[in-house]
């Protein structure tokens, strides 16, 4: 199960929207890689956030198996370039993709040099995510969720 | 895996289809996608070949509302059921949080349906997981075929742990709520236990 709470979702949606503005990008996203949108930053509206993620994970996914066939451990960043906007998607500490939708405002080069340092802090993040998630001694914390009733189960049917 | 966001409040699960190649998994996804409200689906994705055969794999975004103040999603996902697809078929099975196995309910399918679930438990295990103790559920697909299998005799070689089975005849949308409800329950269920 991957947890994010308040201060470091806050963080990762800092971190992506600096990354927009030092590269010049049109959106950025944070993608899970199972395929779940984690957060995102700039023109976002203009695309679909959750078809975006599952396809990007698929993506990269089997550019991993592609990887693995040829004996590479990951391609660490893949580029689609289009007719008018391009894709620039990378990993970030291993769990993470980083997805950047940029046009002729910005340039690959730059791109890649932002999303370098980007993903520095976003690993940071990562990290203190994992610490948080290790319970620490004597303190549980109790979950929203443990109090879920089969009524609330059967009510989301219901509907 | 499941994915809980706090500050958005949401709650993200997956969801994936497996069984034998024509067995009805693409089906399921169809009338689900065609019987939910506008405001509780995301687009649907097929990749799939000329012929309508899944290739990489279908997906279909549900939003099933809200427990305890937090959205709930499930992400459903349908692997390739012919048998040469298996590397993409395992890698849609990372992170999965239930499974739902669509089985053919024709007799001559049947070995095609025990192969699978074999094919299922390795891929499984491949990702750490254990076929035993993922929330699942059997769908007894194609009923209404009249080379259809008894279903006792089907679910003596199908049944895995004593899973909930269902009945269904996916393309009139026969059972196809009914599997996924078991699943999804099963998941929040574990969620509980946490
Ligand atoms: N008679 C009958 N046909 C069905 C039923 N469910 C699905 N079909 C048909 O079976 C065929 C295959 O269905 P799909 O849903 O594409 O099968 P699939 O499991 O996704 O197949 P792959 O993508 O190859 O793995 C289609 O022509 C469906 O219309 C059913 O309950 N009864
Ligand atoms: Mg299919």
């Amino acid at each position: 199960m991957e947890v994010v709470f308040e201060p470091e979702f806050r963080r990762l949606e800092d971190a992506l929207k600096r990354l927009r503005q030092d590269a010049n990008a049109k959106a950025v996203f944070l993608i899970d890689k199972n395929g779940q949108h984690i957060a995102a930053a700039g023109e976002t509206e203009e695309f679909d956030s959750t078809s975006l993620a599952s396809l990007t994970a698929g993506n990269v996914a089997a550019t991993d198996g592609l990887a693995k066939l040829i004996g590479e451990r990951e391609f660490s960043v893949l580029f689609h370039e289009g007719q008018r906007d391009h894709i620039h998607i990378s990993i970030v500490a291993r769990r993470a993709i980083l997805l950047v939708i940029f046009d002729e405002r910005s340039s690959l080069g730059l791109v890649r040099l932002r999303v370098k340092r980007a993903s520095v802090e976003l690993k940071k993040v990562f990290d203190e995510m994992d610490r948080k998630a290790i319970p620490e001694e004597g303190v549980t914390e109790p979950s929203p969720f443990s109090e879920i009733t089969d009524e609330d189960i059967d009510a989301l049917f219901s509907e | 895996m499941t994915f809980i966001n706090y500050a958005a409040k949401e709650i993200n699960c997956k969801i994936v289809y497996y069984g034998p190649g024509l067995g009805g998994k693409t089906t399921n996804l169809q009338y689900i996608y065609n019987k939910t409200a506008p405001d509780r689906k995301g687009k649907m994705i097929s990749l799939a070949t000329e012929a309508d055969r899944t290739l990489f794999f279908d997906f279909l975004p549900l939003d099933l509302g809200s427990i305890r103040g937090f959205t709930t999603r499930f992400h459903l996902y349908t692997v390739p059921g012919q048998v040469f697809y298996d590397a993409s078929r395992k890698l849609i099975l990372k992170g999965v949080d239930g499974v739902i196995f669509v089985a053919d309910s024709q007799r001559e399918r049947m070995e095609a349906n025990v192969e699978s679930i074999r094919n299922l438990e390795s891929n499984l295990r491949d990702h750490g997981f254990d076929l035993k103790t993922v929330p699942s559920a059997l769908q007894f697909n194609k009923r209404d075929l009249p080379n259809a299998m008894p279903v006792d005799e089907m679910y003596r070689m199908l049944n895995y742990k004593r899973e909930p089975t269902f009945e269904a005849v996916a393309v009139q949308g026969v059972g196809v709520f009914d599997t996924l409800k078991a699943v999804a329950k099963q998941i929040l269920v574990e969620l509980r236990k946490r």
